[in-house]
């Protein structure tokens, strides 16, 4: 189903109208109220009448994370507190949260997002919707939660962990939907295989996952361990929060929400846009955001964007499935490393669960890289030639894929710690300020 | 005839072993035979316990990866050259043996060994057509 026809499935030239009038409208607003916006402007020379067709997009500047900890909390806001109804940050695994602020109709067009990727993944007003996203300052469990109250659906506020209970409910509430993060989503259905729970038990349909990058294989895994069609959602707390963009029916990248963001995608180095079908990092502009607008967002998220029109009806621009983060990536032994990598590696071998861990550290000046897998259930281990054979088919597909070695560790299934949201796959113990 | 082994992949970790038996101690399953063939960084140990079954899920339950494997355990006298007759007939046979190991405690008098071999059910025949005796789950 489509939840909102005229947006989702509008002509380009329509859809590039509404985006321009609403552009004008932001610049307008952030010259205005953000000083941030106003000096960065004034530095490039370019005022809010400059922006005559949505082309000039590209000589505005550029927002990173920095920017809105350089105001923390508040200075980026473009409405006033007594407009904002809810504040969200995102954890900062350094320093100080980044903050964002929302109007009530922030709240409500960020509502209408997520109320379309429901619609994606198969939900209407009859749906028992289970959010498993922590509730809180991060975006994901209010987010879905507001979404879902919006379409209509039933919602069981679960938040994330108290996964026993998570299974209990989904049983015997039967929940239709499940939203969480993918790692959390697989911590659910290794617990529902061992508590000897079969799919046909859950009136589970669909899933939405989403906030952590995860591959392909991992999505399969999913979909069979839970008995369901699992779609990818993708936000950010900066942007608006989950709902920016999300996957169809047709599982062919996710569906951008053009009518309220516009997304390039740039060489994270020279910031040159690029062509769309080229891999890049995106970035976003926000044009219906109220509370807190932000202009060529750097997500460091890359992927790559699709224009063609999709089977599913929606003409609408499809991100790819974000392939790592330009911040995520490790340089061992001067190697550009992502964890994803390692991941669809790993998600290749039935012999493996997918949980890993990544530990890089410093010995003797040289760079220690370790990953850690776990051996799945009910494998011949009896057999040491099987182990150590097993040992070097992923040892090889690993260095085939990374271009460097490492040193590979098995793990007894059920040793690594288990994720109830955001999976943490890397332990960098390296001091980099000992580096040159 | 076949007993039940129960392998067990242990990561090269100290006090990895007594992880490992405290969940058998806590679930009072006897432990009749063990043996351990280590590699650099892990091992699997082999054990034949009262109720293989019951071992694997605790194991499993509690992080292990465990299996169960068919294995032959062979009862024979205690005297020079009673192992060498078990093992030329196997050899005649052209029937492989991956690894042996002896009980914890037999018949007084006799020596009972644990032998894993290639084609268990060959095995079995046999060394029954030699009148060697096997022992079976109850017996051990």
């Amino acid at each position: 189903m489509i939840w909102n026809k005229t947006a989702e499935c509008a002509e380009r030239k329509e859809l590039e109208k509404i985006q321009l009038t609403k552009l004008k409208r932001t610049v307008e607003r952030i010259y205005k109220n953000v000083e941030t916006y106003r000096d960065k402007m004034q530095q490039k020379g370019i005022a809010p009448g400059d922006i005559t067709s949505l082309e000039d997009l590209k000589k505005l500047p550029f927002t990173t994370k920095d920017d809105l900890r350089e105001n923390y909390p508040y200075g980026m806001f473009a409405s006033p507190l007594s407009e904002i109804v809810r504040i969200h940050a995102s954890s900062g695994t350094t320093g100080k949260p980044t903050v964002v602020g929302y109007t009530r109709r922030d709240l409500e067009n960020w509502a209408e997002c997520i109320a379309r990727c429901f619609a994606m993944a198969g939900g209407d007003k009859s749906s028992v919707v289970q959010v498993a996203y922590g509730y809180g300052l991060f975006t994901g469990g209010l987010g879905a939660h507001g979404g879902a109250e919006y379409m209509g659906a039933s919602v069981i506020p679960m938040s994330s962990g108290n996964t026993q209970k998570q299974i209990l409910l989904m049983k015997d509430f039967k929940s239709t939907i499940l939203c969480c993060t993918p790692s959390y989503a697989l911590t659910i259905s290794e617990a529902l295989k061992k508590a000897g729970t079969t799919t046909d038990e859950l009136a589970l349909e669909s899933g939405i996952f989403g906030a952590e990058p995860w591959t392909a294989g991992m999505k399969k895994e999913i979909e069979k361990g839970l008995g369901i069609k699992a779609y990818d959602i993708y936000g950010l707390s900066e942007i608006m929060g989950p709902g920016v963009a999300c996957s169809c029916s047709e599982d062919n990248g996710m569906h951008i929400m053009e009518d309220m963001f516009i997304a390039e995608t740039i060489d994270p180095k020279t910031e040159e846009v690029l062509p769309y079908g080229e891999k890049g990092e995106i970035v976003f502009t926000t044009i219906g955001k109220e509370g807190i607008p932000l202009i060529r967002y750097r997500t460091r998220d890359i992927c790559s964007l699709m224009p063609e029109k999709c089977g599913c009806g929606r003409t609408t621009l499809r991100m790819s499935r974000v392939m790592g983060r330009s911040d995520d990536m490790l340089i061992i032994r001067g190697v550009n490393v992502f964890p994803s990598q390692i991941e669809s590696v790993i998600s290749g071998f039935a012999e493996l669960t997918l949980n890993y861990k990544i530990l890089v550290g410093r010995k003797d000046n040289k760079d220690t890289f370790e990953v850690h897998v776990e051996l799945a259930e009910g494998l011949a281990i009896d057999d040491i030639k099987f182990v150590e054979e097993l040992r070097k088919r992923v040892d090889h597909d690993l260095r085939a894929v990374l271009g460097i070695g490492c040193t590979l560790r098995f793990l007894s299934e059920g040793t690594l710690p288990r994720s109830e949201g955001k999976a943490v796959r890397v332990e960098d113990t390296r001091n980099l300020s000992e580096r040159v | 005839m076949f007993i039940k082994q129960v392998s067990v992949f242990l990561e090269n970790e100290t006090g990895r072993l007594s992880d490992y038996t405290k969940i058998l101690t806590d679930n009072h399953i006897d432990m009749k035979a063990v043996c351990i063939a280590d590699t650099v960084d892990f091992g699997i140990l082999r054990c034949i316990v009262d109720d293989p079954e019951k071992a694997v899920n605790v194991l499993n339950e509690n992080g292990f990866t465990a299996s169960i494997t068919t294995v032959l355990a062979v009862s024979f006298e205690n005297v020079p050259g009673a192992l060498h007759s078990v093992l030329e007939k196997l050899a005649d046979e052209d029937i492989g043996v991956d690894y042996i190991y002896s009980m914890i405690r037999s018949e007084t008098g006799k020596a009972a060994l644990i032998f894993k071999v290639g084609d268990p059910e060959k095995a079995g025949e046999v060394l029954k057509e030699n009148n060697i005796s096997l022992l079976c789950m109850k017996d051990i």
